[in-house]
């Protein structure tokens, strides 16, 4: 009588919805709110993984207003090389060198909050990011004078599966700036984010305001605005994007933007991110 | 689902319980199964584990069902697992692969050995179900039944598609290693 009552019970999706109760108390992390730890220039919320080396070879071009004689830019590119790497799920360092100002940066981001569903709802990750470098280009300069300093918040959110935005307050503060009169400390946001055109393409812009006079003598400066495009094949993204800046690190692109969209001083460029994985733990063969 | 539905299955697992001591248990479950996939090519090695299958085996009518959160696969390249669950199993919009169906020719499972065995049922990956027949070997020994099986899943059975321009390139055929050690089940 026991075993026929329990029979009728469990019929097979009864035996699927017993996984499925079995399993509902869990946590989801969001994934994925960006493709790379970029968003366009600016670090997006995306660190790199446990044991996980991120190649990328940055290139901006001239100015496309420069006219044929130039190539309209592509006779001028500026680079930069990083190393950038995961030393937990959570925490990332990365190295870089500039050929713009010949600067050496370094930094490191964590995740500090990531976006979640299901048991433990938060509504949006938060990453730190702080960073420092050494722009080596002036050899008059005493080595305190060639640093510089970056914070920020990034925090995002992954509004279903297309929509992905972010805010970064930033803290800038350059031991002594380029130009004489220009203040050491620079407080700018950044608003950045993307949208997924397919499953591997999407659209990305991004755009800091600096909180400071701009366009002027003592800071002929603009804020920086950048729009783009993420092509992901593989092991590979690929970022193809217009912007009005020339340097790919924080204390250029957000602090020493010389070009105004209005007057056409745009840059094309490009990102290539390779990511090698060197978890050998994980790599077990089925057999 | 509907607590008459609780009421009925508690008293009913709390009889099995009580009557395990004497009878054969009839519920068998793991929640830490594992299943493995390799989609790997002569170039690039695509392989992943999920070590949290769930399975359920009614040893009463055969009844099995296979249940797995596909964001619990681990790829060895973090990179392809995010490229697996965004672009190619979709897992946001199909979390879970499951299996429910019955064990064809049912061994004694009062009987310690080693069994061949299939399992026909609803296979669903990716949202797309489909009829199947999955081949495995059952092993009983001491009061614990263990599955394995191994078996393919093409990618087009599932709609999973594969775009033509990628670097990584993907078999379109998956091979699938299964491996469920299943102890009497309790609430």
């Amino acid at each position: 009588m026991l075993m026929c009552s329990s029979t009728v019970l469990y019929a097979q999706d009864d035996l699927l919805n017993e996984l499925s109760k079995q399993d509902s108390a869990q946590t989801v992390p969001v994934t994925a709110t960006f493709k790379s730890t970029r968003v366009v220039n600016g670090q997006s919320v995306e660190t790199m993984k446990k044991k996980h080396l991120d190649l990328r070879i940055s290139h901006r071009f001239g100015k496309l207003n420069s006219g044929a004689y130039q190539f309209f830019g592509l006779d001028q590119a500026t680079m930069r090389l990083g190393f950038e790497y995961g030393l937990t799920d959570d925490l990332m360092i990365g190295v870089g060198r500039s050929t713009s100002q010949k600067v050496y940066d370094f930094f490191g981001k964590y995740k500090l909050l990531k976006q979640s569903t299901g048991a433990r709802n938060i509504p949006v990750s938060v990453t730190l990011f702080g960073g420092t470098g050494v722009a080596t280009v002036d050899k008059e300069r005493d080595f305190q004078d060639k640093l510089y300093y970056t914070a920020q918040v990034l925090v995002a959110r992954k509004f279903g599966e297309r929509l992905s935005l972010q805010l970064s307050p930033t803290y800038l503060y350059r031991t002594m700036p380029d130009v004489t009169g220009d203040e050491k400390v620079l407080f700018a946001v950044g608003i950045g984010g993307r949208f997924k055109l397919s499953k591997r393409v999407s659209l990305n812009g991004e755009y800091f305001y600096t909180a400071r006079e701009k366009n002027t003598v003592t800071a002929p400066y603009h804020d920086s605005m950048s729009f783009g495009v993420d092509i992901e094949t593989g092991g590979h993204v690929f970022q193809l994007h217009f912007t009005n800046s020339l340097g790919m690190i924080e204390k250029q692109f957000i602090g020493e933007t010389t070009g105004s969209w209005g007057k056409g001083d745009i840059h094309y460029g490009f990102n290539i991110s390779r990511t090698f994985s060197f978890d050998k733990k994980n790599k077990k063969q089925p057999n | 689902m509907k607590p008459h539905f609780y009421r009925v299955a508690c008293l009913a697992m709390f009889s099995t319980a009580l009557l395990s001591g004497t009878a054969f248990a009839q519920m068998f479950a793991t929640s830490g199964g594992n299943t493995q996939f390799s989609a790997s090519t002569p170039l690039e090695n695509i392989e992943a584990e999920n070590k949290k299958s769930q399975v359920i085996l009614n040893t009463a009518n055969n009844e099995i069902a296979i249940r797995m959160n596909m964001r619990e696969f681990s790829f060895p390249n973090k990179l392809m697992q995010e490229h697996f669950n965004e672009n190619y199993i979709e897992s946001v919009k199909y979390p879970t692969a499951t299996f429910s169906g019955k064990v064809d020719k049912a061994p004694d499972y009062t009987k310690d050995g080693n069994y061949d065995v299939s399992a026909t049922g609803k296979f669903t990956v990716h949202g797309v179900t489909r009829e199947r027949t999955i081949k495995g070997k059952m092993k009983i020994e001491g009061g614990k039944i263990t599955i394995s099986s191994d078996f393919e899943v093409a990618l087009v059975d599932h709609n999973i598609e594969v775009p033509k321009v990628v670097f990584v390139k993907i078999a379109q055929i998956i091979k699938v290693k299964a491996q469920y050690a299943l102890a009497p089940y309790k609430k």
